[in-house]
């Protein structure tokens, strides 16, 4: 059968059938760092889905994210101001972990873990704001998981869940980030090689993956 | 040992770099403007995936992958499109339950009285 339509000469036919390792020069934590961003992709997609489904059937109205998440600047409010300001250190930090990457497999390892150490601190920079809005949210909009002034009482817990389990990954991604410039930084690497930055990499690239559909469903919709 | 990893030119990054502040912008804009409607969705989906499909083909190497990586990360996913559109049926069942049955009716219309 496989001989008769020619699939036998499909790459991936033969990658999956030999009988031998399937991800072929693909090291191992790489592979295993993209099936555990797979699964993680599941989690978000639930939780967004989620999000959907209660916004979907709310008989009340959903309380407008662009006004909710306005700052004033210059005495002017400014919708999604902060959340504009947060996209953009992220995107920021996805280009330094890139470079990092770069640098890694070029061996010039000071760089790469001076690349990292920015991302490192963009991505906590980017926590901290995320504190700052949870906290106006909180204090002075008065947004609770179970109900708020402005509308809809779903806002508050799908708010709290989906940007809390991303910021969650944020930080989990600064500690990531910064053991492993560390021991990029004292040579751990020199005997192994440098795929560790693009493992790292992944993670944080997806981080930031993540916070593009946030952005899009939650903020802008 | 060699590495095994992917090494591309700097200035693919830069690129893809300065698209996704294009296309953040451009989102932004989406809302700043004030666009509704159908435009409105177009748009954000529009922009969304452009920025999602660079990151994961460019910075996260995707592109450059074996057809069997890509093949058991990116197939996957497509059930969790299945869910999305199961549930969205569901939801619109579930709000105009939630409207006939739990919503103020500003008009009641009272029941006709018992027949027997």
């Amino acid at each position: 059968m496989a001989e008769a339509t020619g699939l036998r000469n499909l790459q991936i036919v033969d990658d999956w059938a030999a009988d031998i390792e399937v991800f072929r020069g693909v090291p191992w934590g790489k592979a295993m760092m993209w099936i555990f961003l797979l699964s993680d992709t599941f989690i978000f997609t639930c939780f967004l889905t989620a999000y959907m489904t209660v916004r979907m059937t709310t008989a009340e109205p959903w309380p407008n994210p662009s006004e909710v998440f306005a700052l004033e600047a210059f005495g002017v409010p400014v919708p999604l101001l902060l959340i504009a300001i947060m996209t953009f250190i992220l995107i920021t930090s996805s280009g330094t972990m890139a470079m990092a990457v770069n640098m890694g497999y070029r061996r010039k390892r000071g760089p790469a873990a001076l690349l990292m150490v920015v991302t490192a601190i963009l991505g906590a920079s980017f926590v901290g704001m995320q504190a700052f809005e949870w906290t106006k949210l909180i204090i002075d909009e008065g947004v609770r998981p179970w109900g708020n002034p402005m509308g809809a009482p779903q806002f508050g817990s799908a708010f709290f869940m989906i940007t809390g389990f991303h910021g969650l990954h944020v930080s989990a991604g600064v500690i990531y980030l910064a053991i492993v410039a560390w021991r990029v930084w004292r040579g751990h690497y020199e005997q192994q090689g440098y795929d560790i930055v693009e493992i790292t990499g992944l993670y944080w690239h997806f981080v930031d993956l993540v916070w593009v559909f946030i952005f899009a469903f939650f903020y802008l919709w | 040992m060699a590495d095994t990893g992917q090494q591309h030119p700097i200035s693919v990054y830069f690129w893809i770099w300065a698209l996704l502040f294009v296309f953040s912008a451009f989102s932004y804009m989406v809302d700043y403007a004030g666009f509704q409607g159908y435009l409105r969705w177009t748009l954000i989906i529009v922009f969304m995936m452009l920025k999602a499909g660079f990151i994961v083909a460019i910075f996260m190497h995707m592109r450059w992958e074996r057809v069997a990586l890509i093949t058991a990360i990116l197939v996957p996913p497509g059930a969790l499109l299945v869910l999305v559109g199961l549930m969205a049926m569901e939801s619109d069942y579930t709000w105009a339950t939630r409207i006939l049955y739990l919503g103020e009716d500003p008009a009641p219309v009272p029941l006709p009285p018992p027949s027997h």
